[in-house]
């Protein structure tokens, strides 16, 4: 299911501010990301990592700017977009198998009422195949263990044969054997020209794992390949902390109580 | 007089479940004081039966003991058998409830309860019910005891006040420093329960769950100071309770009742009317902030056209547009500047006095300094800079400049 | 037992339709239920039903007449008033969920109080009609009431039956949901809608007060029996039935008692029996769990310690129970029981205060005694493990580590140079 798209960015952001109470937390951000590759998002804790795939997906609302999907609103592109959320944002307790679990990728290809058809299930089984996890199919989650808990999440989304992908956090709290199935699944997808964003937490495998990287921390600070914007002084304005007047800015927007639109 | 026997009575329990509801509130455990409330009335109900009487004393016993089951019972449900906390609570204070609610009615014959009187109380019948000893009237029981009981509440919060405020707003704080926060714990729920029954007789279920949530809540509305927010609690739960008596003479209706809805309409008032967290005054917010902006515009208009232009001045009616798309915010926004002697108005012109110069050159430093900062902390590209530094300078004080000039400079 | 006989016989048309009314309702708040409390939404039933009464008594003063109707779309009114007073309170950002919860329990409450008593008032004040709402009596259902029930029951069931999937996702993972394009806030009103409609049929038989119970607790229930939804759903509509039936049948019974408590019990008993005796997740089995583990490692370790023994006292073939208490830790009767179970299963055999191990049971003792000693050596040489440390984290790893990770632990060892098939303790062993 190659689609041709007369515009060429898979995702394309615009002076994007997005406030949490009212407080920005993400500031002017200007993306224009390169199609087929695997790209990297980089911050410390609280940089809006996580707020930035949420806003990309419409999940969080946006205080100023847009974002494009291949030159259209992510509202129309929404099925060519794969999201893997973090697994601790979900009880896994949940009275659930793992098959279900990875219907659910497609849900908003289904619409009201229509319940997963034989065709559905094959094309689950085989997501679950590409993550190694199909004989855990009739497995219920709460006995999964991290690692292959990611893995369902993954095939949840692979199941959508999406063009691009927004994993949050994919490789914590996973044992080496599945970082390592998900590195090679992300590599799979770079080969068939997917774009794959990534929030990434671990300095060391950057340069090994992506293409291209995003910086961020309450605003970015680069964005660009790998080799030319992860150096060290990137990464001291990354991680160097002292970041008073943006929080001092931010705090008081949040406090005087406007939300800076237009 | 009797009247007030009763009002005081109510006082006197909003009082109590007020002061220690407020800690509820915040310890994010409103629920559970509506649980024990409920879970309550087996034990008194048993008390009644066994002992055959009205009196006091097993009755608080009965009460305090099925209190202080239920929250074991919580626990219990919650930590052994795994079941989440509010179906805990809710499958707890129902099985118990019920549990009373049958022994009086199967009992109904020696039992001096009937299920309405547990709802709401028999708060009218306080001055009838009066303590004698030594012959003499000393006034009716239940000021006595609810009197009692409210000073042994506001002896426990004055006593442990340093310890239920950390442990309120950061447990883990009180454990390192070394207070007991389990016991605290304890003590505090052992408090509740007292309050609560005490003020059962009275008031009855539903009331003891309102004047332990409602007052503490509304006072969240008008502070965040633990000191005030326990007085206004206090002081909120004895206005609804004498409010509530009014009411209920009026209406000719049950007293108890009439003293919930008083709490809920002090409530509902303060949603609304609070100055500092109202929704009015939320409300009128970005409306003040609006003018504030004008008000930001109309000085750096008046500034730029003596800069660029050598202009001292702009006609009134030409100014209007371009500093507000309301015209109520722009003509407060002109107000606002002639009150405060920055701005004077001479021929249906305004101009820039000395001071209005001085406050347009700090917003325009405060302008610049932010596009520096976006361009070079940002990395926001030269046609957005502008416009960030647009809609930020209304908020850059003496401060926030500063900090810029330093980060300027390095 | 003459009543009990004819209510079993199903004689009394009443009797029919108020089981059957109690049956759908059991069976609807049930299901309603097991949404709500995966949603971790119980107690906002609680606070709808409380809600509901001024609703029940303004329909009531506002039509005078004692049909169910007005007093049931009163009661939802009111129900619906009470969410969203709820959802205004949190967002003044000032007042918690909790809290907003359990004012409008109370204020709306006391609100319909004040109006029961105005209703009291009344000339035509059949205000005993409006009692039943407080506590619930079933047996004063009518069979129009009954209809109604049923029409509402269908219609809840059919709604979740249909939007399966998009609930089950709205619990699950709202965020995905959202993701793929659905209107979260918009099934989440709809399910709150669910919850008024099942109150609003609720509270002639089980009353304001404990309709909470009726959605929370035979939910609750039947989530210690499956961790299939599908089968927790129709265990919670089972369970709410049996309650509601229950209920009407202990009522008929003794008529001074108002059905509502009778029902919260019967689902309470139905509850505290299945926390107890569900398999899996229930407490006896989760004991039984606990004893096995427990028996396997104690003769785990007494295999090991026999070997260790032995080692110690070369060429001794017979090793004295006592020998072992020590380096076991526990007292000698734990030994022989420990023994006696062995014994049984052809592991040692055990005379008169002395083993033996057999071929089987020596083949056993190596395996724990080697998974014991490759892991110490691990966290030794690896890890970098105080050698006083290493023991015990051992003696709880050897019995859960599995084949594959002995086979790479083997692997890694050799690398350094141990001998792994006779392998050697890196401690003095315990005599």
């Amino acid at each position: 299911m190659e689609t041709l798209h007369k515009n060429k960015i898979p995702i394309e952001v615009h002076d994007m501010t997005v406030a949490y109470h009212k407080k920005p937390v993400l500031w002017d951000v200007d993306l224009i990301l390169p199609e087929g590759e695997l790209i990297g998002i980089i911050g410390p804790n609280g940089a809006g990592k996580s707020t930035l795939i949420k806003a990309i997906l419409g999940l969080i609302p946006k205080a100023s700017g847009w974002v494009k999907i291949y030159g259209d609103t992510f509202e129309r592109m929404r099925t060519l977009v794969g999201y893997v959320p973090q697994k601790e944002s979900v009880d896994w307790d949940f009275p659930v198998n793992v098959l279900d679990v990875v219907l659910m990728g497609l849900y908003g290809r289904l619409g009201w009422i229509r319940r997963p058809g034989k065709r559905d299930v094959g094309l689950a089984l085989e997501s679950l195949k590409r993550v190694g996890m199909e004989e855990y199919a009739s497995r219920q989650i709460s006995q999964l263990s991290g690692g292959q808990q990611q893995r369902v999440f993954l095939a949840r989304a692979l199941v959508q044969d999406a063009q691009i992908y927004l994993m949050d956090e994919p490789f914590a709290g996973v044992d080496a054997a599945t970082e390592t199935a998900i590195i090679d699944l992300l590599n799979e997808l770079k080969s068939r020209n997917r774009t794959v964003l990534v929030v990434h937490h671990d300095l060391e495998t950057i340069n090994e794992y992506f293409d291209h990287l995003i910086m961020l921390n309450m605003r970015v600070i680069a964005c660009g390949p790998v080799k030319e914007v992860f150096h060290r002084e990137n990464l001291q304005r990354t991680y160097g902390g002292k970041l008073t007047i943006l929080t001092e800015a931010a705090e008081k927007i949040g406090r005087e109580g406007g939300v800076i639109s237009n | 007089m009797d009247a007030f026997w009763i009002i005081l009575t109510g006082v006197l329990a909003a009082g109590s479940c007020g002061l220690l509801g407020a800690f509820l509130v915040l310890r994010r455990m409103s629920l559970l004081g509506d649980a024990i409330s409920h879970a309550v009335l087996p034990g008194i109900a048993l008390a009644f039966l066994i002992s055959g009487s009205r009196d006091i004393f097993p009755m608080l016993l009965g009460a305090a003991g099925f209190g202080l089951l239920s929250v074991f019972l919580i626990e219990t449900l919650q930590k052994k058998w795994r079941v989440q906390e509010d179906a805990s609570m809710g499958i707890i204070y129902t099985a118990l409830f019920a549990a009373g609610v049958i022994i009086i009615s199967a009992f109904a014959g020696h039992i001096d309860l009937d299920q309405e009187c547990v709802l709401y109380g028999e708060i009218a019948y306080t001055p009838w019910d009066t303590l004698t000893a030594g012959g003499r009237n000393l006034g009716p029981r239940p000021v006595w005891l609810l009197g009692i009981v409210f000073l042994i509440d506001i002896l426990f919060v004055l006593l442990f006040y340093k310890e239920l405020k950390i442990s309120s707003f950061d447990p883990a704080l009180g454990i390192s420093l070394g207070f007991n926060v389990t016991l605290i714990h304890y003590m505090f729920m052992g408090a509740v329960s007292l309050s609560t029954v005490a003020a059962f007789e009275s008031v009855g279920a539903i009331l003891v769950v309102a004047m332990l949530i409602v007052p503490g809540a509304t006072a969240c509305l008008w502070t965040d100071r633990l000191s005030r927010m326990l007085l206004l609690s206090v002081l909120f739960g004895a206005i609804a309770a004498a409010a509530g008596y009014f009411l209920a003479v009026i209406w000719d209706s049950s007293i108890a009742g009439a003293m919930t809805v008083a709490a809920g309409f002090v409530l509902l008032l303060s949603i609304f009317f609070s100055p500092r967290y109202g929704l009015i005054a939320r409300m009128a917010n970005p409306f003040r902030l609006g003018i504030r902006f004008a008000s930001d515009h109309l000085l750096l208009s008046l500034h730029r056209a003596l800069e660029k232009e050598g202009k001292t001045g702009i006609a009134l009616d030409a100014i209007y547009g371009s500093i507000s798309t309301s015209r109520i915010q722009a003509s407060l926004a002109i107000r606002r500047n002639l009150k405060r002697g920055a701005v004077l108005k001479s021929n249906r012109h305004l101009q820039l006095t000395e001071k209005g110069r001085r406050l347009a050159r700090a917003l325009m430093q405060g302008h610049r300094l932010w596009e520096r900062f976006a361009d070079r902390e940002l990395g926001l590209p030269a046609d957005h800079v502008h416009e960030s530094a647009h809609r930020l300078e209304h908020y850059i004080d003496e401060p926030l400049r500063d900090e810029l000039e330093q980060a300027a400079g390095r | 037992m003459d009543e009990v006989l004819r209510f079993l016989s199903l004689a009394d048309a009443n009797v029919r339709f108020v089981l059957a009314g109690s049956i759908l309702l059991g069976s609807a708040s049930g299901v309603v239920g097991v949404f709500t409390l995966l949603r971790r939404r119980s107690l906002l039933g609680d606070a709808l039903a409380h809600a509901a009464l001024p609703g029940v008594a303004l329909g009531f003063m506002l039509t005078l007449s004692k049909s169910i109707v007005p007093l049931l779309i009163g009661a939802s009114a009111a129900g619906i008033l009470g969410v969203l007073a709820i959802t205004a309170m949190v967002k003044t950002g000032r007042i918690r969920e909790d809290a907003a919860i359990g004012i409008t329990l109370s204020v709306f409450f006391g609100i319909g109080i004040v109006l029961l008593t105005f209703i009291q008032r009344l000339p035509s004040g059949n205000q005993s009609g409006l009692d039943k709402f407080l506590f619930g009596q079933a047996a004063a259902m009518l069979p129009q009431d009954v209809q109604l029930m049923s029409i509402v029951s269908v219609v809840t069931l059919i709604t979740i039956t249909l939007l399966y999937k998009e609930f089950r996702l709205l619990v699950f993972d709202a965020n995905y949901l959202a993701a793929q394009g659905f209107p979260v806030t918009l099934l989440d009103i709809l399910l709150m809608f669910l919850v008024v409609l099942v109150v609003m049929i609720g509270l002639q038989a089980v009353g304001v007060v404990l309709m909470a119970a009726l959605l929370i607790t035979p939910a609750a229930g039947a989530r210690f029996w499956s961790d299939d939804l599908k089968i927790m759903l129709l265990l919670a509509a089972l369970f709410g039935a049996v309650s509601g039936v229950l209920g009407v049948f202990f009522s008929s019974l003794a008529p001074r008692i108002p059905t509502g408590p009778v029902m919260v019990l019967a689902a309470t008993l139905l509850f505290a029996l299945s926390a107890v005796f569900a398999p899996r997740r229930g407490l006896l089995a989760r004991r039984m769990r606990q004893i096995q583990t427990g028996r396997r490692t104690a003769q785990e370790h007494l295999l090991r310690a026999s070997l260790e023994w032995m080692e110690l006292n070369p060429g001794a073939v017979r090793i004295p129970l006592d020998a072992l208490a020590g380096p076991l830790g526990v007292p000698l009767s734990a030994v022989e029981r420990t023994a006696a179970a062995l014994s049984k299963k052809g592991d040692i055999h055990f005379t008169n205060r002395n083993a033996q191990l057999t071929a089987a049971g020596k083949d056993k003792a190596l395996a724990i005694l080697k998974s014991h000693r490759l892991w110490e050596y691990y966290l030794l040489h690896r890890m970098a493990l105080k050698q006083d440390h290493v023991h015990r984290d051992a003696d709880q790893i050897e019995h859960i580590l599995s084949p594959d990770v002995i086979e790479r632990l083997e692997k890694l060892l050799q690398e350094d140079g141990v001998d792994v098939e006779n392998i050697t303790s890196v401690h003095p062993v315990a005599g």
